[in-house]
């Protein structure tokens, strides 16, 4: 299941951010957020608090299932009053949501939290960024694991010069991927793979903005 | 025609490069300097092409320099700050410039340098770089448009001969070579007898291989290179017998520690000769090789 995964903006860009906008509506959301305990229900009755000490007046704050879905406007038209009361909607989801609402919605929008990126829980409460939407798979060839993604430089004739132990030059934290790609080839006797010169890249898969129309039936 | 420093490579002699860095900013009075010191001493020296990512004066201008200061010169091209389209201008531009001596580099990734807000570009790799100009020497451009004025080079890369693991280091070496590297400069190797084995591998491409020779100048700057600079692990004796030089002679001891590398490299025909990377000591760089016996 893959998750948005979000982190809180730094308290003085938010502090800019509603910088002359008094009167605030906080919206959460039950998924992504709420698991990565950014934006759940705790998360916003924080904030709550946190702008009421800084003499913000929240006028109502809730926590929508899904900010991203076609339903989450019903929702909040159960908060019409407290939300046409604010001068603008403070969000603690992610940047999908976000967007989401400023179209249904048509209110000011300031977002609370970046969007890191869309991840996968690969260990319990820790998160990976696996698949960055290139448009050009071919992890067929790099053994399921992908090196656009998950090598810093992108590469896809790897690896470069710093990797170290089987971790990246960047951080001892992060795996080396050509390192992980080796290794799951060699298991698999496939290393012919890693030796196939790669091409330069086609960086234009899908220019963005990406958009995929369904054909007529 | 061949250049000076691909005609070196062929004669057979052991070949000495160095390297020097341009300066952060316009005043190039102490690369110019250096210039001077090591043309007649080097059979080519690099310039570096924002090393480390800390922005600087360009290789391609520093190039120019050393051609006019009566050097012969590598240029260094990382894939790091520049698309496919600027990389192959860069080389016309080069080429025509007479800079025909490239050394490829994927590049330092920049959150290690002085501009860690900067986009990445990597639009390319080392070994696309490599065969970049391979293309652009048979007349046409990466998008297939043929070329109106022809480029010549002669192409290398590096290699991290002590990596562990080191057999997908291999496996990437083995792209660069087919890609069309001539030349190989090392990262810093430390480990000869480990060098020897790789060089029992290397030995069976036709490429010449020059080992990498980093000054070390003290042992803070020996720990500060392993924590900073990628690819370089500098091992835990070389700092110990660093550390143990009387007060102000640490640079005396890392003189004396690269001179003997090197003539050990020279005496045992361990490869086709060494690049020197003296960081912000170009000065010194005489001496390694007085030291080393191969002034």
């Amino acid at each position: 299941m893959i998750r948005s995964i979000t982190q809180k903006k730094p308290e003085k860009d938010i502090e800019r951010l509603l910088n002359g906008l008094n009167r605030i509506f906080i919206i959460g959301c039950g998924t992504c957020t709420t698991l990565t305990r950014t934006g759940g229900d705790p998360e916003v009755r924080a904030m709550k608090d946190e702008l009421s000490a800084k003499g913000k007046l929240v006028t109502g704050h809730t926590v929508v299932p899904v900010a991203c879905d076609n339903l989450t406007r019903e929702f909040l038209s159960d908060f019409g009053e407290q939300i046409n009361q604010a001068d603008t909607l403070l969000i603690m989801s992610c940047a999908f949501g976000v967007q989401t609402i400023a179209r249904q919605l048509k209110k000011m929008v300031v977002p609370a939290l970046d969007t890191l990126f869309i991840g996968k829980e690969t260990a319990v409460g820790l998160f990976d960024e696996i698949c960055t939407q290139c448009g050009t798979c071919i992890i067929g060839e790099t053994g399921g694991i992908c090196p656009v993604t998950n090598c810093h430089k992108g590469l896809v004739n790897g690896p470069c010069g710093g990797t170290n132990h089987g971790k990246c030059e960047i951080d001892v934290a992060k795996d080396c991927v050509w390192t992980l790609i080796y290794n799951r080839l060699q298991e698999l006797g496939r290393l012919d793979s890693m030796r196939r010169y790669q091409k330069p890249r086609n960086h234009q898969g899908e220019p963005k903005p990406g958009k995929f129309k369904l054909p007529e039936a | 025609m061949p250049t000076k420093f691909k005609q070196a490579l062929e004669s057979g002699k052991f070949v000495v490069t160095s390297e020097v860095a341009p300066p952060k900013g316009t005043n190039l009075e102490k690369f110019e300097h250096h210039i001077e010191l090591l043309k007649d001493k080097v059979d080519a020296m690099n310039v570096t092409d924002h090393q480390s990512s800390v922005m600087r004066y360009p290789s391609l201008g520093g190039c120019l320099k050393v051609k006019a200061g009566g050097g012969e010169v590598i240029l260094q091209m990382t894939c790091r700050d520049r698309n496919r389209l600027a990389l192959q201008a860069d080389l016309l531009f080069a080429s025509h410039m007479g800079i025909q001596n490239v050394l490829c580099l994927t590049g330092d990734s920049i959150i290690l340098g002085d501009h860690k807000n900067a986009k990445s570009v990597f639009d390319l790799d080392s070994s696309q770089l490599l065969e970049t100009i391979r293309i652009l020497e048979k007349g046409k451009d990466l998008g297939g448009n043929e070329l109106d004025g022809a480029v010549s080079f002669c192409a290398g890369a590096i290699v991290t001969p002590e990596a562990d693991p080191l057999e997908p280091q291999l496996i990437k070496f083995e792209k660069k070579i087919e890609a069309g590297a001539e030349f190989i400069q090392t990262q810093a190797v430390y480990d000869l007898d480990k060098f020897k084995e790789f060089m029992d591998y290397a030995r069976q491409f036709k490429v010449k291989i020059l080992a990498g020779i980093i000054l070390l100048t003290s042992a803070p700057m020996a720990r500060f290179m392993n924590k900073n600079i990628a690819g370089v692990f500098v091992p835990q004796d070389l700092i110990d017998e660093m550390a143990s030089a009387p007060k102000g002679q640490a640079i005396t001891k890392g003189i004396e520690i690269a001179g003997r590398m090197i003539k050990r490299i020279h005496e045992e025909k361990m490869c086709d000769g060494v690049h020197i990377m003296a960081i912000g000591k170009e000065e010194l760089v005489p001496d390694i090789m007085a030291a080393a016996g191969i002034i």
